[in-house]
């Protein structure tokens, strides 16, 4: 085996996520390692769609979190420049019924109070957003905060810029720990990595790390199919959803959920989003999963039927029992951070979780309070 | 009689054909699912109907094969043994509990669907050209030698008044020669091959003495109409604006290299080019199947490693048509023999396995001879588009490598959407990974071919069709 | 000078008239829009989205895309498996092929 690397922090995980605490570490002085057994962006951030919403997430921490995540995306996208397809394209959740829409409404004026930004519009302001819309939808919400990024070129790109020293192709066997418990750094396939602090950035995955080192993160994949049509000039300029998206995301169900997350993109295809299962890391293709993708795109935009889906992608996010991620130093195992279990938000939360984990890591306080995220928030029993 | 066992055989080509008499012939129902207007596949393609060619066997070799194919086909055809599905572009194979559903796109407009089902698959999904890219490969005038052939088979017609034919393969001979009596003045034909390689593979197989001859049938008739070879040449570079002018050819050295100072330009307006053929394996893969690097896996008696699915000829390894109908009629065999519950008669085909075993030698020491130069990449510029749907650079490929970490086939393909546009990555896929300096992978590709939204959301308002009683 | 329908011996029926970009083209009964147009020596008929450069039949058999093309209004259609009908009218694909 090679003799060991040193560095401050080795960042387990070279997706979104990972890249983003890198960025941060390295910004706070950190000499940083980042580690994956695959490639970049070669699980779970790889397989989505790159969104950054605000627009679906009701008041509470988890908002905060990605209030403090949009607004380090704005400063981080003027610095990349176009590197990372970043744009602040805005969200249109639209009601299919008058009763949809009044709740619509009602969840719009609590997240306002919050700090969002939410426009309810209706009839003909909304088809002035989204002139393809099937007709006589009754109106919808308009979140100017929403965006998008290429989530592989945005982790590429944000690993880049850290100057993190960068181990693709080495997956890590064990979590090194001294004899007072505290972390010393990883074993490789490939070799030790010695630093006094771990940070568990292995999504979907995370749950194996922290078995490694001796706890409980129970983190389960939840799968999701994306459709991808050819490409098409824009005629979808907003991430456009129906108002079911949110209500599924926070549902508990193991069974097919599918509502429809449309978006166009600025490379051409358009995206359709949003299929859930829990059906463990069962790669099979799921004919029923992409017929109801394609019905709900179809039904809010009719002159979908008419384009072609080129292909179909799977991933599994990391999905948590009470649908928050993992962020911030494991009071079990000192020197162990997680930020992990974000589910489908990962992309857009990765910039908060990164500042506030390289907050934690050279112990300064907290931009926002991290105990809603503590890793160690779920008992032993529930594994 | 429709409790008889019903097998769908996506494909009709040699390999497709001959499975489905083979199977028809011992008692099962078959359907033949096929994106043509009229059987035959790639190899023998068949002009249509409405040119009403008197000669097509011109175009043909192993005429006399096709006639006894087309001839039994019409018979169970008559007989009602088996149903032929023409104009069906399959998209996918849905596997479900109990059986399989072939879902297909009708016609040349791929808009409507239509579905088979079925109690088991036979997948003879055949084969394309792998074209590895060069400057100027993106010009119209460059075509793929079998592009080539397919046009002047199917629709009689050729690319240009004067082409070079290049690159390496047994397909260049033939396409070559076929275009010279075709009246195509064929200026060059450059194999990157050198003679040494034929003696060195081929001598150890002289008992081929069927292949060998054709070899030599294509010699003597490619000599007739002045096309002889330029071995271990290249062409390094397309010439043109607008569309293809000229090409460069140059020599290589022992080790596949560009020798210095050997380009010499050749003016043509077409350039017909191929390295080698690849398996079409999407349906195999949406199954499940497994993979033997980019072929499906298949035992003895052609079974995938999916209960109920059988695979023949080139989506189980690239051999041509004599070994895919010798595939074809192994594969239909067991299918019959497997869904009526008995053993299949090995006596009955051991003529066949063995016919099969010296096919997949001679395959082998072709594969041996035929290789892209080892430094093909050497030549393809940063500015040479590589992914000719996304026209995404070789610059952008390496620079995915080396400043963003890229270490694999599919990272490269999300940091520089190389793959993931109308072709999804069929023709780009070996150069990407060949720039990148890794093996190809499996590619993943749920859908066959593009399907449009509207079909994939209606969800089962058209009939599903039953086999031939 | 030999031509591929003299070695086939074609005796194809009378041929009929199609457009390209508004020009008259003839075609024969049962060829493909990439046939008839290489017949009448156009060997491009699209423009790529990105570079806006020039193409036409690649694989020549359905599988590389290269040969898109709108025929009477349809856009993205692969002109080396389209059959052609009498007055089938084509027009070289810009970028897309959709309008917007």
């Amino acid at each position: 085996m090679s003799k060991p690397l040193t560095c401050d922090v080795v960042v387990i995980g070279a997706g979104m996520v990972g890249a983003a605490c890198a960025l941060y570490a390295a910004r706070a002085g950190l000499d940083v390692l980042v580690v994956d057994r695959g490639g970049v962006a070669g699980g779970t951030t790889g397989a989505g769609e790159g969104n950054i919403l605000v627009s679906d997430k009701e008041p509470g921490p988890e908002l905060e979190l990605a209030l403090l995540s949009w607004r380090l995306w704005t400063e981080l996208a003027a610095e990349l420049g176009a590197s990372a397809e970043y744009e602040a394209k805005g969200g249109v959740v639209v009601a299919s019924s008058p009763g949809g829409l009044t709740a619509l409404e009602r969840f719009a004026d609590a997240q306002r109070a919050a700090g969002v930004g939410a426009e309810p519009v209706a009839g003909d302001t909304l088809y002035a957003l989204e002139p393809h819309l099937a007709p006589g939808l009754p109106g919808g919400v308009h979140y100017p905060q929403d965006g998008q990024v290429m989530p592989a070129l945005a982790a590429a790109h944000l690993l880049r810029a850290s100057g993190a020293r960068l181990l693709t192709g080495h997956r890590v066997t064990d979590v090194l720990r001294g004899p007072d418990g505290a972390v010393r750094g990883v074993r490789t396939d490939r070799g030790d990595l010695h630093a006094p602090a771990v940070v568990n950035a292995a999504g979907t995955w995370g749950g194996e790390i922290a078995a490694l080192a001796g706890v409980h993160l129970p983190v389960l994949p939840r799968r999701g199919f994306v459709l991808v049509t050819e490409p098409l000039p824009r005629r979808i300029r907003h991430k456009v959803y129906a108002a079911d998206y949110v209500a599924d995301v926070a549902s508990d169900s193991a069974a097919l959920q599918t509502s429809p997350v449309v978006e166009g993109t600025a490379a051409g295809p358009v995206l359709i989003g949003a299929s859930r299962e829990r059906v463990g890391f069962d790669r099979t293709f799921s004919l029923p999963a992409v017929r109801a993708l394609a019905a709900g795109a179809t039904r809010l935009f009719p002159f979908l039927a008419d384009v072609r889906a080129t292909r179909a992608y799977l991933g599994f996010r990391p999905y948590m029992p009470d649908h928050l991620p993992a962020v911030g130093p494991d009071p079990r195992v000192p020197g162990l951070h997680h930020a992990c279990g974000h589910e489908g938000a990962g992309i857009g939360l990765s910039t908060g979780t990164g500042h506030l984990v390289a907050q934690a890591l050279t112990g300064k306080r907290p931009d926002l309070d991290l105990a809603p995220f503590r890793p160690d928030r779920f008992p032993e029993e529930a594994a | 009689m429709t409790d008889r066992p019903h097998l769908a055989v996506i494909g009709a080509g040699p390999a497709g054909l001959a499975a489905t008499l083979a199977a028809a012939a011992r008692g099962l129902r078959v359907t033949l699912v096929d994106s043509a207007a009229e059987a035959g596949g790639q190899f023998y393609r068949q002009p249509a109907a409405e040119l009403r060619a008197r000669r097509p066997q011109a175009l043909h070799h192993q005429w006399r094969v096709w006639e006894r194919l087309r001839d039994d086909l019409r018979g169970h055809l008559r007989a009602g043994t088996v149903r032929h599905l023409t104009d069906h572009h399959v998209w996918f194979v849905e596997r479900r509990s109990a059986d399989f559903v072939v879902h297909a796109l009708l016609g040349p407009e791929q808009e409507d669907p239509a579905t088979v089902r079925a109690d088991a698959v036979l997948l003879a999904t055949g084969g394309y050209e792998q074209v590895l890219p060069f400057p100027g490969w993106t010009l119209p005038g460059v075509v793929t030698a079998g592009g080539a052939q397919a046009m002047l088979k199917g629709s009689l017609v050729v690319p240009g008044r004067a082409a070079v034919v290049a690159g390496t393969g047994p397909l260049l001979l033939p396409v070559a020669t076929a275009l010279a009596a075709a009246g195509v003045d064929v200026a060059a034909l450059v194999e990157s091959a050198a003679p040494r390689a034929f003696v060195r593979h081929l001598r150890p197989l002289v008992s081929q003495p069927g292949k060998l001859a054709e070899g030599a049938l294509y010699a003597a008739r490619s000599a007739r109409h002045r096309v002889r070879p330029l071995f271990r040449h290249a062409v390094v570079e397309a010439h043109g604006t607008e569309r293809l002018e000229a090409v460069t050819v140059a020599a290589l050295d022992a080790e596949g290299r560009v020798r210095p100072g050997t380009g010499r330009r050749i003016a043509c307006d077409t350039l017909a080019v191929s390295h080698g053929m690849l398996a079409h394996t999407d349906l195999a893969e949406s199954l499940g199947c497994r993979l033997d690097g980019q072929v499906v896996h298949v035992d003895d008696e052609q079974r995938t490693d999916v209960p109920g699915v059988w695979a023949a000829g080139e989506a189980t390894g690239i051999g041509g048509s004599a070994l895919a109908l010798v595939e074809g009629r192994i594969a239909g065999r067991s299918a019959a023999a497997r869904l009526t519950g008995t053993e299949p008669d090995r006596a009955e085909w051991a003529t066949a396995l063995k016919s099969r075993t010296r096919l997949r030698e001679f395959a082998a020491a072709l594969d041996g001879v035929y290789r892209p130069p080892a430094h093909w990449s050497e030549q393809v510029t940063d500015e040479t588009v590589v992914c000719r749907c996304e026209e995404v650079t070789a610059g952008a490929v390496r620079a995915a490598v080396e400043d963003l970490g890229a270490g694999d086939p599919r990272t490269v393909k999300l940091l520089t959407r190389a793959g993931m546009g109308w072709c999804q990555g069929r023709i780009c896929a070996p150069a990407v990974a060949g720039l990148a300096g890794c093996r190809p992978t499996p590619s993943r590709r749920p859908f066959a071919r593009p399907v449009p939204l509207g079909v994939l959301a209606r969800e089962s308002d058209h009939p599903t069709e039953e086999g031939p009683s | 000078m030999s031509s591929p329908l003299d070695l086939a011996d074609a005796r194809p029926g009378p041929a009929f008239t199609v457009t390209l970009d508004g020009r008259e083209i003839e075609a024969l009964p049962g060829q493909t829009v990439a046939a008839a147009l290489w017949a009448a020596g156009v060997t491009s008929w699209r423009t790529t989205r990105g570079e806006g450069r020039p193409r036409g039949v690649f694989c020549g058999i359905g599988v590389c895309f290269d040969c898109l093309v709108t025929v009477n209004d349809r856009p993205n259609r692969r002109a080396c498996l389209l059959p052609l009908a009498p007055g089938d009218v084509i027009r070289t694909q810009e970028g897309t092929g959709h309008d917007d």
